[in-house]
């Protein structure tokens, strides 16, 4: 398998965008034409050769491009990467769980050569050559989670597991929906989901965190969550809202197609080893309203989900005002046909 | 001034209570403003003597010198009035610090009073079960500007200027403990200039 990786920008003039083949494997959120939250969450399971299922961690055309965006944002702002002091094993065990994962799901793409404690680690879509001493931070450029979060796609939330919660005490957050990891930093599950509207009355995030302390170790869970956003931006955080928050003024009819993306998280969950911390990565896929409607069924259904999508989350969401001219666009892809069940195209 | 009723609020704020007494070998008080007379009532129901052991930390803000007699009147073992809670910082962090298992902390006044002790007595290693809070007085609140971090004192409306990058900002009802801060974010961010007339949320 060889993956063409794309050399585009997430920033500025934004030339990125989907091959043909990203588009058909997109993860597209919505099995059925509305959408509600609920406590969806299933293994992580390896399922559908080609998906982003495939994979524990999916590489995918635009990881170099991603990472040469992360080091941007890290360069701007390093609050973005922090690891509280009693979190540093759990780093080695991501490391480990991320290193292992791709040397044998990627082997024309990573290799790990390990002689005890003694690593070598190979990473050649971004010309990486490191050996070093596992469990030893002096031996690395940048703390475990740093330096292995640096090279794989994603935000990561690692959570210490304590008092019956989980606790955000680690993460890398550049690709994210509009949350701050310096401020949610040191929060326990209920605390840091505190703005999201309606699941915590709906007792969401009561069953969530039960199912969540006790993932076991081999035995990953999965979930989606989706938005919209305006610019192929990886970067939607609020410390830079006072930046990218003025372009969702920039979308007309005539270019929604190019600027209005769908926005999914892939969100995963493993037990760490050593730690018994878990960790959280939130993999980002964008894809353009132009891209998407390619395929006549999410254009569909993507129409009347948004349509029909209460207020309050379309308001949480961040695109309550640009919804009606997003609802008219898609409208004319949407024939009234009945869609089939289950996210896949037709 | 009665305790101050608060709206239900979101999960990450904290939820203050009303303080007792409890037996502890020794007591630590820190109070802004009226908070300090949420020491004053604590003080009708303490057994004897408990004010022997016990050392006040209090910064009395614009109430200036109505509640200073009334603290000393207490007796406590030491009973110290600062100007500002960052004065009085050096000193509270010598106290937590000396701490022995068995003193218990009273935390009254504003939430950015309570908010900030709070977070040093954990520092120290106070567990949470030794801390006792109330809320009394303003509820002018202590924001953090997610933008350029710089933290904004005493905010009575919203929006608001943040006080070191000068960007006007609404107020959230996100808390972090860890900053012992409110959220703030751009107000005009969609709309640059279009700035809404700030209106008093907070007294
Ligand atoms: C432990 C892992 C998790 C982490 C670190 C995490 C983190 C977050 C964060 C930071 C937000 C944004 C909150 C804000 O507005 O500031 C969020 C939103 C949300 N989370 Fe989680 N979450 C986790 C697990 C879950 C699970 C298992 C569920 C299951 C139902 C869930 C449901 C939601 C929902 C519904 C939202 C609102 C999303 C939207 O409308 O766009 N989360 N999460």
């Amino acid at each position: 398998m060889t993956i063409n990786f794309r050399d585009e920008t997430f920033r500025d003039d934004f030339t990125f965008r989907n091959s043909p083949e990203a588009i058909k494997r997109f993860p597209f959120p919505f099995h059925e034409d509305s959408y509600m939250y609920s406590v969806n969450m299933e293994p992580h399971k390896s399922y559908r050769p080609g998906s982003v299922y495939e994979r524990t961690f999916d590489v995918d055309e635009h990881y170099v491009s991603e990472m040469k965006d992360r080091a941007k944002v890290l360069a701007e702002d390093p609050l973005r990467c922090q690891s509280l002091p009693h979190m540093t094993l759990a780093g080695w065990d991501l490391l480990e769980l991320i290193m292992v994962s791709k040397a044998e799901e990627y082997p024309d793409l990573f290799e790990l050569h390990r002689d005890g404690n003694k690593w070598h680690w190979i990473n050649k879509p971004l010309g990486i050559d490191q050996k070093f001493v596992f469990l030893d931070e002096a031996t690395l450029p940048y703390g475990p989670m740093e330096y292995i979060t640096r090279q794989t796609q994603g935000d990561f939330a690692v959570l210490d597991q304590r008092d019956d919660n989980l606790w955000m005490d680690a993460g890398m957050v550049t690709t994210q929906a509009d949350w701050s990891l310096d401020f949610d930093i040191g929060m326990n599950f209920f605390e840091w989901h505190a703005p999201v509207p309606k699941a915590h009355e709906m007792g969401i995030f009561v069953r969530a965190l039960k199912f969540l302390l006790n993932v076991r170790q081999g035995a990953p869970a999965r979930r989606l969550n989706w938005t919209m956003t305006v610019n192929p931006l990886l970067d939607t955080s609020p410390e830079n809202y006072h930046k990218w928050g003025v372009m969702k003024q920039d979308l007309t009819m005539e270019n929604m197609g190019e600027k209005m993306h769908l926005r999914v998280e892939l969100q995963t969950f493993f037990r760490l080893p050593r730690s018994n911390a878990l960790v959280f990565p939130i993999r980002c896929y964008l894809i353009k309203l132009g891209e998407l409607v390619t395929e006549p069924k999410w254009g569909r259904r993507l129409h009347r989900v948004l349509r029909d999508l209460p207020e309050e989350l379309a308001t949480y969401k961040g695109f309550i005002s640009n919804r009606p001219k997003i609802v008219e666009w898609l409208s004319k892809y949407d024939d009234g046909k009945p869609t089939s069940p289950g996210i896949w195209p037709d | 001034m009665p305790k101050t009723a608060f709206e239900p609020s979101i999960k990450s704020r904290p939820i203050y209570g009303t303080l007792e007494p409890r037996p502890g070998k020794s007591h630590l008080m820190i109070a802004d403003a009226e908070g300090a007379e949420a020491i004053l009532d604590l003080a009708k129901s303490t057994p004897k003597g408990m004010f022997d052991h016990t050392h006040i930390i209090y910064i009395p803000k614009k109430t200036g010198e109505t509640f200073t007699g009334r603290l000393r009147e207490l007796n406590p073992a030491q009973c110290y009035v600062g100007p500002s809670y960052e004065a009085a910082l050096p000193r509270l962090r010598r106290v937590l610090n000396d701490a022995h298992m068995g003193l218990q902390v009273y935390l009254s006044g504003s939430e950015g009073l309570m908010g900030q002790a709070m977070l040093e007595a954990t520092n120290a290693g106070i567990p949470h079960s030794a801390i006792q809070t109330e809320h009394r007085g303003s509820t002018a609140r202590r924001m953090q500007c997610v933008h350029c971090k710089g933290i904004t004192e005493d905010v009575t409306t919203d929006p608001f200027q943040c006080a070191h990058c000068g960007l006007h900002l609404f107020v959230r009802d996100h808390y972090s403990r860890r900053i012992a801060a409110f959220q703030g974010v751009r107000v005009d961010a969609e709309e640059p200039g279009n700035v809404p007339e700030p209106v008093e949320r907070f007294k």
